[in-house]
């Protein structure tokens, strides 16, 4: 975002950046930077708080009469991430015992998910050819941690695709079940740490990372913060 | 304990430094008269798409689309706050009311999208190419203040 801003501003715009990372933000030195203490993902601070969201462009906006650049000044309110408290909400019951339980528990989940995709108009279930395919991802993944060859399922970018939708779908379906909108990584952890298919891409990860896959493999099927540790 | 962010923040804040030089100025017109865009580097898409394609600098965001999909590859920031609300990484709807209230003057008529972790893209590609064709696309709409949101 620094560089960014440094390049639209030397072409004749003035620019205020709202900055995650205040390190990235000191040593960018960007002409104006708001620095939000928000989580990852979230720099506006709160979903569906419009009043909030305001009094963050408010001071973003503040600094554009600043030409003692470069100015960077920390939003007074903090926001922390609540990875450690897993959303709570149902999981379907298990409907068809022929089926793995990870495939049961995303066809159980689709009503939900619709409810949401309904709700906002958006998903972010676009990279492998819908939720309609969620089932067949799921059981890529189950091969997968049965031990098949991670290149008979796709490219790595494809299985990292794979990944991002299936989480997609089930934090959107998270969305649909609760009454309000999780705090930050709270539909995460559910995902990871509660549902069947989360810690199957946790497995997953763990087992491609430890027999040497290449990372685009692996990188994108659990965060940082959701790893489970190799042997 | 440390939070997740916790966790990832370390990994992000020692990419290489980069120097410009002397930190540009640009004096910023009153706010009640600023035509207002916004430059995330989210990596939205207005087409549906869940993939940034190699070499694909930024693609514009019509004003009037809400139905915009995220296709930031990083795993690591939460993703069900933009799944609930858009706004709280482009607060489009935000700036409409802003404008609405004659707080600022006007709203761009389109916005840009970056990718925050471009594979094939290098700081020297977004300062040659893909920096100054956003400028140029955003001055010709008539913008004069840009707001840029990370992810």
């Amino acid at each position: 975002m620094c560089a960014l801003a440094n390049i639209l501003e030397a072409a004749g715009l003035a620019t205020v950046a709202i900055s995650l990372v205040r390190s990235q933000a000191e040593r960018g030195r960007a002409p104006r930077v708001l620095h939000c203490e928000f989580p990852l993902g979230r720099p506006l601070g709160r979903p569906n708080e419009p009043a909030f969201q305001n009094r963050v462009l408010n001071a973003a906006f503040d600094l554009l009469r600043r030409v003692d650049v470069p100015v960077l000044v920390d939003f007074p309110e903090t926001i922390v991430d609540e990875a450690d408290a897993p959303l709570s909400c149902p999981l379907p019951l298990r409907n068809d015992p022929r089926l793995h339980p990870a495939v049961d528990e995303a066809i159980g989940l689709m009503p939900a998910y619709r409810r949401s995709l309904e709700r906002t108009g958006r998903t972010g279930v676009v990279r492998s050819g819908g939720a309609d395919r969620v089932a067949e991802l799921v059981a890529a993944f189950v091969r997968l941690e049965a031990g098949d060859d991670w290149t008979v399922e796709g490219a790595p970018i494809e299985i990292g695709a794979a990944a991002l939708d299936l989480r997609a779908y089930y934090e959107e379906a998270a969305l649909g079940l609760a009454d309000h909108v999780p705090a930050a990584r709270q539909a995460e952890s559910w995902f990871y740490r509660r549902t069947v298919s989360g810690d199957l891409l946790r497995q997953v990860q763990k087992r491609l990372r430890s027999s040497g896959a290449p990372r685009a493999s692996w990188f994108a099927l659990a965060p940082t913060g959701q790893q489970l540790a190799r042997d | 304990m440390a939070s997740s962010d916790g966790q990832v923040r370390p990994g992000v804040s020692d990419l290489p430094p980069f120097d410009f030089g002397p930190t540009p100025l640009t004096s910023a017109p009153d706010l009640a008269s600023a035509r207002v865009a916004i430059v995330t580097s989210a990596g939205l898409r207005p087409d549906g798409l869940g993939a940034w394609t190699e070499g694909q600098g930024f693609v514009t965001l019509d004003s009037t689309r809400r139905d915009l999909t995220l296709a930031h590859i990083s795993p690591n920031f939460d993703r069900a706050g933009v799944a609930a609300d858009l706004n709280v990484v482009y607060p489009i709807d935000r700036l409409d009311e802003l404008a609405r209230a004659g707080v600022i003057g006007s709203v761009a008529s389109s916005h840009i999208a970056f990718m925050g972790a471009q594979i094939d893209h290098t700081l020297t590609t977004m300062r040659l190419d893909t920096g100054p064709a956003a400028a140029k696309f955003l001055l010709d709409d008539g913008v004069n203040v840009v707001v840029l949101t990370p992810v």
